[in-house]
């Protein structure tokens, strides 16, 4: 079993309303310092594979088909190695 | 002619849609059910406006791989023509027929009101009878089009902008912009000019009795249309 995370986000030239209302609400309750704020999306996916780079290309796929959209967001992927029983 | 109207688990408007088309027709379209394909000889698939599948992970990203969107692709591919309106839009962007992608309003409210549109075109089986401009609800929380520079400029040469959000002298302007859309874009087609999608609601808009009949001539253009063909 292979874990993967998966975070979306809107790209950068993208506005994001969402992440402008957290940051207002961060200021009012004292948290001034805060300059921006940008609100995404994590994903927490088991594989059942053994093979991180397979996985790995697997769930890029997943994001560019389903998980993302590519006209207004980006991802980005991490994979866990393999634990020692799923080598085994 | 044969008008389908498809429903997807959470559409809510495809009802008034049928009822609108039933009004300017006096017949019947289908329902499509999202989990069969379209009705066979099927001329306009109307996709209604509602909620499908709760909003999960975006708006129409789910409906986008339903069985019957698959044979929606195809008609459209074969030149059919689509009509998608609000969720029936954001549908059409996330299965790519049209270009772009839809964001949360900038304001972050539901947005529920009139607005009015300035039709940009009028060769489209869509808007052939439409006046220049037209008063029509809009009903939406997540209306805000977004595409890049490249990405409008193409559409701005190709003419695939149907609708823009105007006051009711037709002026484009920030304030006539319900939503924070790109080029305050309401609606627009692809290249070929046979699948549209606006966020405006023209089956809300049949009679004067509720407010504005400006829809209806969107539908009767497009049911006309088909019409013509038999």
């Amino acid at each position: 079993m292979i874990k993967a995370r998966v975070v979306v986000m809107l790209k950068a030239d993208v506005m994001d309303p969402q992440g402008v209302a957290v940051g207002q609400a961060l200021e009012s309750l004292g948290h001034g310092h805060v300059k921006k704020v940008r609100v995404g999306r994590a994903f927490d996916l088991e594989l059942d594979t053994n093979d991180p780079a397979q996985a790995e290309a697997d769930v890029r796929k997943m994001c560019e088909s389903l998980l993302a959209n590519m006209v207004i967001e980006k991802f980005e992927v991490t994979v866990e190695q393999p634990s020692a029983a799923g080598v085994a | 002619m044969k008008t389908s109207v498809v429903c997807f688990p959470g559409s809510n408007c495809e009802m008034d849609t049928i009822r609108a088309v039933e009004a300017l027709t006096g017949q019947s379209p289908e329902l499509a059910w999202h989990k069969e394909k379209l009705p066979a000889g099927t001329d306009l698939v109307l996709l209604p406006g509602g909620f499908s599948y709760g909003d999960y992970l975006r708006v129409g990203a789910i409906a986008r791989f339903s069985p019957v969107m698959q044979s929606v692709i195809e008609h459209a591919n074969a030149g059919g023509l689509v009509l998608g309106i609000c969720n029936g839009f954001q549908i059409l962007l996330e299965a790519g027929l049209l270009p772009g992608a839809m964001v949360r309003n900038e304001s972050l409210h539901f947005v529920c009101k009139w607005t009015y549109l300035r039709t940009e075109r009028h060769d489209l089986a869509f808007t052939s009878c439409v006046p220049d401009v037209v008063k029509i609800p809009v009903a939406h929380a997540t209306g805000n089009y977004f595409i890049d520079q490249a990405g409008l400029k193409k559409l701005q040469d190709n003419g695939q902008i149907v609708f823009r959000y105007c006051d009711s002298d037709g002026n484009v302007s920030a304030e006539a912009n319900p939503n924070g859309s790109v080029d305050n874009i309401a609606g627009i087609c692809n290249e070929r000019g046979n699948v549209l999608g606006m966020m405006p609601h023209p089956e809300r808009a049949i009679s004067q009795e509720l407010g504005s009949d400006a829809g209806a001539s969107i539908l009767r253009a497009a049911l006309g249309c088909v019409a013509e063909k038999i």
